[in-house]
């Protein structure tokens, strides 16, 4: 029953995409309306509320004082997770995290790690012995789609507005978290061939392909990720690296830079 | 950590183990190294020493994760506790947990599924020394373990890394440059260049990334070339009597179906036309699966030998440069060498 009706999605979608449609009569390179509001939880040191269409998500931040890893004694600690949680969607089932949303996380956490977003040598308190660890948590609320980009605005907008708490950790004073970074993540899924950006659940449904590329402020690329069963050609690859530089610095401008 | 060198690449050009920014490290592979498995490979690239087993196409049990209308793909990339420098935990972490992921769905579009409905084709890769780059030396172990087991694919899976060191592409890194580089971006692509795999992480502009991916092509011919002489050196024949015997074999099928023609026509009785006509749908249907196979296997015959022939031409001495095992040593000799295991922060926990 459900392979009848996702072939006839598919279908359905693979057709308007023949003739550069989309569902919801967005264009291909068009984001849903996108909302983020910051310090949304009090106890977090850091939060945001990421409203990217009807896809919501919450991300929080906490630090804790911990030890560093052996081989950077002097840097900050990044544990990124993210579950798939059962309250938002009927396919997700409640338990540790499965590949999908570990890969998730993953790229997250690639994301905000590999540009720098968060200068990690500030974060050391005694070298070798006493580091901050900074727990990025996502809470995926509703999925409409397109939960990677959601987490991933979620995860530096509530970077931006963490505090590290020195006071209450008794190590000197609270500042502010320091970053020096503003990476945007963008995703693209294959439809019949064409690469959509911000999917919704339906068209992420019926595509076998995920590109995801997080782009820095200076327009370089720091995290990229195929996703799923399909193949990509070079010449869709290298259009999508064009893209995600052009909409990921719209993003940076018009949701990111004002927090 | 005060290991970084001071230059990764000389003024002649040359990287830390003497290699040209273009060039991959020597690759040399075994294949039908476990008897247990329907098809197998060890192969080793650098440092690197890596073994894939595939197992089926078999039942998949639960069934509930069968599906009704082909194979499913099962991907396994496991490191061995004692394969880097500090040990790691035995196990699924949350690295494996990913690279199995993309890995597998590396091979999805190769794997020609639809033959087997139902079934589980388990793929196992276990990491028994890392030295940068196992996820991708992983896949060309794989590849040639699922020839080795007789799946139909619509061809070969190649997998190498790009990556930046002093502000200059390198192809394949080595442990050094992979824990000091800018970036590193390991790809896989089929033969006609179909990207299977991609990942990155790092700093690189995009025309870093479109020089990166042509150096990935490169990267991959090279060890397209060295696949395929291993599967000419294990299943490639040039024996003039098996090639008789093989033309004999086909004029028997020919004129044998040529019987069955006659029989149609000269029948009369109606029951024995319909069951005739029975048995030819069915003989029909027989043939075209042989046809579909001889499809998926062609490489293994012919393809292989013109493009292994092909691939001597463009890289010359290149390709003599690596060695094909033989099938000689044991595998198991070469795994258990203490060879100079290097700390392997990326490939290990650091990210967890």
């Amino acid at each position: 029953m459900s392979e009848a009706i996702s072939r006839l999605k598919k279908d359905y979608l693979f057709n308007l995409a023949l003739k550069g449609q989309r569902e919801d009569g967005r264009g291909f390179d068009e984001v849903r309306d996108l909302i983020v509001e910051t310090n949304v939880i009090d106890k977090a040191e850091g939060s945001a509320k990421v409203l990217l269409g009807d896809t919501q998500v919450l991300v929080g931040v906490k630090l804790q004082v911990g030890s560093p890893f052996a081989d950077s004694a002097d840097k900050g600690v990044i544990i990124t997770s993210m579950e798939l949680n059962p309250i938002a969607s009927p396919n997700f089932e409640a338990g540790p995290p499965r590949e999908k949303a570990i890969e998730m996380a993953r790229v997250v956490d690639r994301g905000i790690r590999e540009s720098g977003a968060i200068d990690l040598n500030k974060l050391c308190i005694t070298e070798g012995v006493e580091v901050w660890i900074v727990f990025i948590d996502v809470h995926v609320l509703n999925d409409s789609g397109n939960l990677l980009d959601a987490a991933s605005i979620g995860a530096i907008a509530a970077l931006m507005t963490a505090t590290v708490p020195g006071e209450r950790e008794g190590r000197g004073d609270d500042v502010k978290l320091p970053i020096c970074e503003m990476p945007v993540s963008l995703s693209f899924v294959d439809i019949g061939g064409e690469l959509v950006i911000d999917a919704t659940n339906n068209e992420e449904s019926v595509s076998d392909l995920r590109l995801t590329i997080v782009t820095n402020q200076d327009g370089s690329i720091c995290a990229m990720q195929k996703s799923g069963p399909g193949t990509l050609s070079e010449e869709n690859f290298l259009r999508s690296v064009e893209k995600s530089r052009e909409i990921g610095a719209q993003i940076r401008g018009e949701y990111l830079l004002n927090i | 950590m005060s290991d970084k060198p001071e230059k990764f690449i000389d003024e002649n050009g040359l990287r830390l183990d003497g290699r040209r920014v273009d060039e991959i490290r020597p690759m040399t592979v075994e294949m039908g190294v476990l008897s247990r498995a329907d098809g197998s490979c060890y192969l080793e690239w650098g440092n690197n020493k890596v073994l894939a087993a595939v197992y089926g196409p078999r039942e998949l049990h639960p069934r509930r994760l069968q599906r009704p209308s082909e194979a499913l793909v099962r991907y396994r990339y496991n490191m061995a506790a004692f394969s880097v420098e500090d040990r790691i935990r035995p196990g699924p972490s949350r690295r494996s947990t990913e690279i199995s992921k993309v890995s597998g769905e590396a091979f999805e579009p190769v794997v020609m599924k639809q033959f087997y409905p139902g079934a589980v084709i388990d793929v196992f890769a276990e990491v028994l020394q890392a030295d940068a780059g196992t996820r991708t030396a992983a896949i060309n172990a794989a590849t040639l373990a699922l020839v080795d087991a007789g799946i139909p694919m619509k061809g070969l899976v190649a997998s190498c890394a790009v990556g930046k060191v002093d502000g200059q592409l390198v192809l394949d890194l080595n442990k050094p440059e992979d824990n000091y580089g800018d970036a590193d971006l390991p790809i896989a692509m089929t033969e006609d260049g179909e990207i299977t795999l991609l990942q990155m992480d790092g700093n690189l502009t995009a025309d870093e990334i479109a020089k990166g991916i042509e150096m990935a092509r490169k990267g991959c011919e090279q060890i397209f070339a060295i696949q395929k002489e291993a599967l000419l050196s294990k299943f490639g024949t040039t024996d003039e009597e098996e090639l008789l015997k093989e033309a004999e074999l086909q004029a028997e099928v020919a004129t044998s179906e040529d019987e069955t023609e006659d029989v149609e026509v000269v029948s009369e009785v109606v029951s024995e036309v319909a069951l005739e006509d029975e048995d030819d749908e069915l003989k029909d249907e027989v043939d075209e699966d042989l046809e579909l196979q001889d499809e998926g296997e062609a490489f293994t015959d012919d393809e292989v030998e013109d493009t292994s022939d092909e691939a001597e031409d463009l890289f010359g001495e290149d390709v003599s440069e690596f060695e094909i095992n033989e099938g000689t040593e044991s595998e198991g000799d070469s795994s258990s060498e203490p060879e100079g295991a290097e700390s392997d922060e990326d490939e290990g926990e650091k990210n967890e």
